[in-house]
């Protein structure tokens, strides 16, 4: 029994950082029907960004401590956001009119080029993320370990997943953000500036990658230009687990496939882990095709 | 990071040197005793293995250095060629390859993981290149045919080293072990120590899987410390080993983590800390050796790279070292001839102790079990084969 909740402890820090990477991919299918693959990447750079500022922010707080974790993440997030400002402005709003597809490639180039840039500039090799936090020492309850890490991923993705949806639900910003993803050309007759809203979803998005960057980053701290590939992938297929455009989904779906692959990986074998969860994917979009929160779409013809 | 960046300026620098002095020849043009011996390397300069790589071509190229200083071999200077196959599968064979058809290259030496070293050896083995693998241990790599060397000693006696000093030295009963499955080198050595440490009399309390590149090991940390083991055994490369021994004493497993030459890294203690402490792997060297062959090795390795020679620059000399004894005795490059000198090898006194080749081409001689005390790694035992 104390294994079992030891492991959805792990499942649920696990699947709290895919469920902050997942967020960005809903808001932007969301909005604009499209994905966008360059969104992992988003996330390494946030992992690097916290990376190249923490020895900066050292030198004005101590670090590791709460405020100067704080502050690092912060301001990678804001790195992070001007970044997918850049991305959307460059790459995809000169294709805005062109067919879908042509914007799906055009993502998967920008993901290549965001790694391969990567490697380049950072290095292959693997770096040493700073310890951020004071690590406490392992708390126990009876012969459960909590790890204070995992505490925090799990608290800060609380706060984010609040944050946004205050954001979305009772902001004017919000609203607009909700009428374009409704309707795009009769939000733009009601006045809303949906090129001011697309690039306002992407810097949230992107955000909110950056800070899953740091909180992987505090949990594993080993980073590479290509890490974002895997969770990239995974908090993808729990967007489309959740409902692709549907906020809460892709939480739920993030907890979802973080809890499954610690539990194969813990009971059965870490070798059918990819292979369980997208069975699980599989299954839940035969029963429910448009994903476990996801509303059916009507075609009209 | 260096490394990318400086090859680069130097090609651009001799580019424009080249362009200024006309049709310049390179710096490797033919020297006035005719062209040069080629000698092709294939490494993990960059990716997850880039400081094993790095050590094992830095070894490699003292080596090469020390022979040209002393007028080459067969009168000849030695060219290496290095290619790095970033640590990703797929691309040895590429560079592999490319050395062989297009660079003509006489032998070829690499590497270090023993998945890379099995996608290049049958290319080496179809074309009749000789390879030598500096420290490739797992057993399948010189199966590949009779052109395919190593210098190193190999899983099945690593993998018995290991399971008697758990047994013996450490007196454990029940052993976990994690392995990597992606890994030909850690499935290998779970495999031999397993079987080593159940003959010794000691029982397994729990097997668990990871993939090289994981950095997640909760799940698989948590069902380990349910099966209340009085060791982990974790045969796997110094990347993952550093996270698994971090997760471990955050889940409040005290119990010492032990492994295999893959832990044997620059990088290992700085993301693992304090965590690593009181753990133990087995390897070919130990840079506290006093024999004077080892300390004029770590003396001169030190003065050219400034740092302390591990075990894969160890290897990577040694590698290139034997091959040029071999090209030495043989009077030639004629392959067929340096594969029967490197074969015949008796005794070959490497800094990593005497080489000899056996009847399959792995070389027999002893191992070392280091310990991590204060971040450092501490000679404790030296084991004879």
């Amino acid at each position: 029994m104390t294994e079992f909740l030891q492991q959805l402890i792990n499942g649920l820090a696990l699947g709290s950082i895919l469920a902050l990477i997942a967020l960005g991919y809903t808001m932007v299918y969301g909005i604009l029907r499209f994905i966008n693959f360059a969104h992992g990447d988003v996330f390494m750079l946030g992992a690097f960004a916290g990376f190249y500022l923490a020895p900066k922010i050292a030198r004005l707080l101590p670090l590791p401590s709460i405020a100067g974790a704080l502050v690092v993440m912060v301001v990678s997030m804001a790195v992070c956001a001007a970044l997918g400002v850049l991305i959307e402005r460059f790459a995809y709003r000169p294709l805005r009119k062109r067919p879908k597809l042509t914007v799906l490639i055009t993502a998967i180039g920008v993901s290549l080029f965001l790694e391969y840039t990567g490697q380049f500039v950072f290095g292959a090799a693997p770096k040493k993320f700073p310890e951020l936090l004071p690590t406490f020492s392992v708390t126990h309850i009876g012969n459960l370990s909590f790890n204070s890490n995992q505490i925090v991923v799990i608290a800060v993705t609380l706060i984010l997943l609040l944050a946004l949806r205050f954001i979305v639900l009772k902001t004017r910003i919000g609203t607009a953000m909700r009428a374009v993803s409704f309707n795009p050309e009769a939000a733009a007759l009601m006045g809303v500036n949906t090129d001011v809203i697309i690039s306002f979803t992407f810097a949230l998005g992107s955000a909110l990658a950056a800070a899953a960057g740091i909180l992987w980053a505090i949990n594993y701290p080993s980073i590479d230009p290509l890490m974002g590939i895997l969770p990239g992938l995974k908090a993808f297929v729990a967007a489309v687990l959740g409902g692709i455009g549907n906020l809460p989904g892709a939480a739920l779906g993030g907890v979802i496939i973080g809890v499954t692959e610690t539990l194969v990986s813990g009971y059965i074998s870490s070798t059918y882990r990819d292979a369980i969860a997208f069975a699980v994917l599989i299954l839940i979009l035969l029963v429910k095709p448009s994903g476990l929160l996801g509303k059916k779409e009507i075609e009209k013809v | 990071m260096n490394f990318l960046h400086r090859p680069l300026i130097f090609t651009v620098a001799l580019a424009a040197v080249g362009l200024v002095a006309g049709c310049n020849k390179p710096a490797t043009a033919p020297d006035a005793n005719g062209s040069p011996i080629k000698i092709g390397e294939f490494a993990s300069l960059t990716g997850s293995e880039a400081t094993f790589g790095q050590s094992s071509h830095q070894g490699t190229q003292l080596a090469i250095d020390e022979l040209n200083a002393h007028g080459g071999v067969l009168g000849k200077k030695i060219q290496l060629l290095t290619e790095d196959n970033q640590s990703q599968a797929g691309q040895s064979a590429t560079v592999v390859r490319k050395l062989i058809s297009s660079d003509g290259v006489v032998a070829i030496l690499g590497e270090v993981a023993s998945s890379r070293s099995l996608e290049a050896a049958p290319i080496c083995q179809q074309n009749k290149i000789p390879m030598i693998s500096p420290s490739s241990t797992n057993p399948k790599v010189t199966e590949t045919g009779d052109y395919i060397f190593r210098v190193c000693f190999i899983d099945p006696f690593q993998g018995t080293v290991m399971a008697n000093f758990a047994r013996q030295t450490l007196k454990l009963k029940n052993v976990a072990v994690l392995t990597d499955v992606k890994s030909d080198y850690s499935l290998g050595l779970a495999k031999f120590f397993k079987q080593g440490f159940a003959a010794g009399g000691g029982s397994l309390t729990a097997e668990q899987n990871y993939s090289g590149g994981d950095k997640d090991f909760n799940a698989q940390l948590t069902s380990i410390k349910a099966a209340n083991p009085d060791g982990i055994f974790v045969p796997g490369y110094y990347t993952e080993v550093g996270l698994i021994a971090l997760q471990a004493k955050q889940l409040g497993i005290t119990v010492p983590i032990f492994g295999g030459d893959g832990w044997e890294s620059s990088s290992l203690v700085p993301i693992g800390g304090v965590a690593l402490e009181g753990d133990y792997f087995s390897t070919h060297f130990s840079p506290e050796d006093t024999s004077p062959v080892v300390q004029n090795f770590v003396q001169t390795y030190k003065a050219k790279f400034n740092e302390t020679p591990d075990a894969m620059a160890a290897l990577g000399y040694d590698s290139a070292m034997m091959l040029a004894d071999a090209i030495r005795k043989t009077g030639s490059t004629d392959a067929a001839k340096v594969r029967a000198a490197l074969a015949a090898e008796k005794d070959f006194p490497g800094v990593t102790g005497h080489i000899s080749m056996d009847a399959n081409r792995n070389a027999s001689k002893p191992a070392v079990i280091l310990e991590i005390k204060s971040g450092a790694f501490k000679y404790v035992q030296t084991v004879a084969p």
